[in-house]
């Protein structure tokens, strides 16, 4: 349902131009849900923003966003208009922040549904109270307002908000970000639950990538705005190709994994600055395993296996890293 | 021997009348070069404990013991007790002054102690810290630096003033995951070299697992689980441990616990854990005999030993 061929997103500014995003291909079958991971800095977020045009003007876009088949780039603005909330919706990093604090929490739910026609005010506040409560909350606080709420609980209202038009694709940038760990399994549970009922398609953004392995079927890991790696969750968290989604996967331990105990595992260097992406692999002033031919090398996503692709010198010459083998042990297993 | 020990502490707060018990009387102690990471929810009350052992707040009862001492409230013990106990903060950027150098930023402390020798204290911080050669930073400002640096001139402000022990809240929650490995390494090795404790205060089980040699797991204000991390992270023994652990990525069977962490204006009898416990909720404690207790026995508050112990009606039947 949504593809993406060779799109590349470049913030234009007065110091310089910035590219984002540097050429990304991508694709989403209806029901599917995509983890796209990645630090800050990587161009994940930007590529998100890109699928719904929400990008600000200095950022140039290029590339083809195909949503059913339609470009994104070329539909005139009442058409986005339609497409943004009933085709496909956005939960943003730190929503919570976006309600109006002086509007009842129902109206803002129902307020997608009256501006695209889909419901008469009467039928939009019962879909608000059922949509509450298919979210978890009672639908009696419809009626009330943001702050009477916790942090989890304004979380869920904007999922319910993204859900009000019944959209096909839901975009869910770390959604859970600043909330606690049991909060979180709530959320992550309450989306899982509703992408699985309605085989509504799900992107999900975070740098946890063994959260990501958790909630979705395909992971793709992005490194200085490329994808590096791509292919089945269990095989890219469990048995990354890339040495880069290795040092992911290894950054957020397994509690009882002796292997992780008093060693915890990074990587040494930052991230790369955005304005100034190294030449030939992005990665190689930080791989542990990188050759001299690294620093000039072109790489691009060679097959790593089933449907999965690594952008790695080490994949294409089919010689295993010195760490290819699985350093993540037991393998997470799918919230069912 | 315990370096830093909070006894029975209860601290509470009153705000439009209505009574918070914040910390609701908890036994803590760190050791010389211990590291312990003091694990739960928002609002469970970590944070204020952690204040607590900095002399930041004062406890309404009990008290705060340092090298045996009980700590004294006079401005000239605080400001002793603050060099040799350092807090280091969670988000880098807001606890720097844009507008301050590198240098300024760690040189800040020992003036503020009137120490002698500020270059070399400050160059010596740094590279402690990792920073180095520590001259190349002396002027840079914090936005010239990543993330990841910006936590070490935090690490290094604190080490200037050659603390014996860090609080450290969620040293790591606002970096990047590549980064995080790194300054967790650094604490690890702070200690190793320098005999440094800490206290970590976190929700994240996975850094207590990382670093850290033993956990207190707090819940409304209570210490309701301790011990060495291997056996407490490992083998639960209190069902609020056992739930946090169960909805960790990958773990086999979820226990996702309903509702909101609780308010501390409304602590409940009994087992305060008891309203969301799963145990009770699924029958068990019923089985054992112990439903009763569950709701109205009162607990004992854990005393500040290194053994694995745990809080509970049900484990302890």
């Amino acid at each position: 349902m949504l593809e993406l061929r060779d799109v590349a997103v470049t913030y234009r500014s007065a110091s310089g131009d910035v590219p984002a995003v540097r050429g990304v291909s991508l694709g989403l079958a209806q029901g599917e849900a995509l983890g796209l991971a990645g630090e800050s800095g990587s161009g994940k977020s930007t590529l998100a923003m890109a699928l719904l045009r929400l990008l600000p003007r200095e950022a140039e876009v290029s590339g083809r966003i195909l949503l059913d088949g339609e470009d994104v780039r070329e539909m005139n603005w009442g058409r986005l208009r339609a497409v943004r909330w009933a085709s496909a919706s956005i939960v943003f990093q730190g929503a919570q922040h976006a309600l109006n604090p002086v509007r009842r929490i129902g109206d803002q739910i129902a307020e997608p549904l009256l501006v695209h026609g889909m419901a008469t005010p009467a039928q939009a506040r019962r879909k608000a109270a059922e949509l509450l409560e298919r979210v978890g909350l009672p639908a009696w606080r419809a009626r009330g307002y943001s702050h009477e709420l916790s942090g989890g609980q304004r979380q869920r209202v904007m999922i319910a908000m993204a859900l009000a038009c019944s959209p096909r694709l839901i975009i869910a940038d770390e959604p859970t970000t600043a909330l606690d760990v049991m909060i979180q399994a709530q959320v992550l549970d309450l989306v899982r639950s509703l992408i699985v009922e309605d085989a509504t398609s799900l992107i999900m953004i975070s740098h946890d990538l063994s959260v990501l392995a958790a909630m979705c079927d395909r992971l793709a890991v992005m490194y200085a705005g490329r994808v590096v790696e791509a292919g089945p969750s269990r095989e890219v968290f469990a048995a990354a190709r890339h040495p880069y989604s290795r040092a992911l996967a290894a950054a957020f331990p397994t509690v009882g994994d002796p292997e992780s105990r008093l060693r915890p595992r990074g990587l040494g260097g930052d991230p790369p600055d955005p304005a100034h992406p190294p030449t030939g692999c992005s990665f190689h002033p930080r791989c542990p395993v990188a050759v001299p031919a690294c620093a000039g090398a072109d790489v691009e996503l060679w097959p790593a296996g089933d449907r999965h692709t690594a952008a790695c010198v080490h994949v294409r010459t089919g010689q295993a890293g010195p760490e290819t083998a699985a350093v993540h042990d037991p393998l997470p297993e799918a919230t069912p | 021997m315990s370096l830093l020990e909070a006894r029975d502490v209860h601290v509470e707060f009153t705000a439009r009348g209505r009574r918070t018990r914040a910390v609701d009387g908890v036994n803590l102690s760190i050791g010389e070069g211990e590291i312990v990471a003091l694990v739960g929810e928002s609002g469970c009350g970590k944070t204020t404990l952690a204040r607590t052992l900095l002399g930041l707040e004062r406890p309404g009862a009990g008290s705060v013991r340092y090298g045996g001492a009980p700590l004294a409230y006079t401005s000239r013990a605080l400001r002793a007790h603050r060099r040799e106990v350092q807090l280091v903060l969670q988000d880098p950027t807001g606890s720097l002054n844009p507008r301050h150098t590198v240098y300024e930023a760690v040189a800040e402390g020992p003036r503020i102690h009137r120490l002698p020798g500020e270059r070399d204290r400050v160059a010596g911080a740094l590279s402690r810290a990792g920073l180095r050669p520590p001259e190349r930073f002396f002027e840079r400002l914090p936005h010239e630096l990543s993330g990841g640096q910006r936590q070490r001139v935090v690490i290094a402000g604190a080490l200037a003033l050659e603390p014996r022990l860090l609080i450290a809240d969620e040293p790591v929650a606002s970096l990047d995951a590549s980064v995080r490995g790194e300054i967790l390494t650094l604490l690890l090795r702070l200690r190793e070299e320098l005999g440094l404790s800490a206290l970590v205060v976190t929700h994240d089980l996975g850094l207590a697992w990382n670093i850290a040699d033993r956990v207190a797991v707090m819940y409304l204000g209570r210490i309701v689980e301790t011990g060495p991390v291997e056996q407490v992270l490992t083998a639960p023994a209190h069902p609020y441990t056992q739930a946090l652990l169960s909805v960790l990525p990958g773990s086999p069977s979820r226990v996702v616990l309903s509702g909101e962490p609780p308010d501390a204006t409304r602590v409940p009898g009994g087992c305060r854990f008891h309203p969301r416990c799963q145990v009770l909720a699924g029958g068990a404690a019923a089985q054992a005999g112990v439903e009763a207790s569950c709701r109205s026995g009162p607990l004992a508050v854990l005393p500040a030993t290194a053994a694995h112990q745990a809080a509970c009606h049900y484990t302890a039947r």
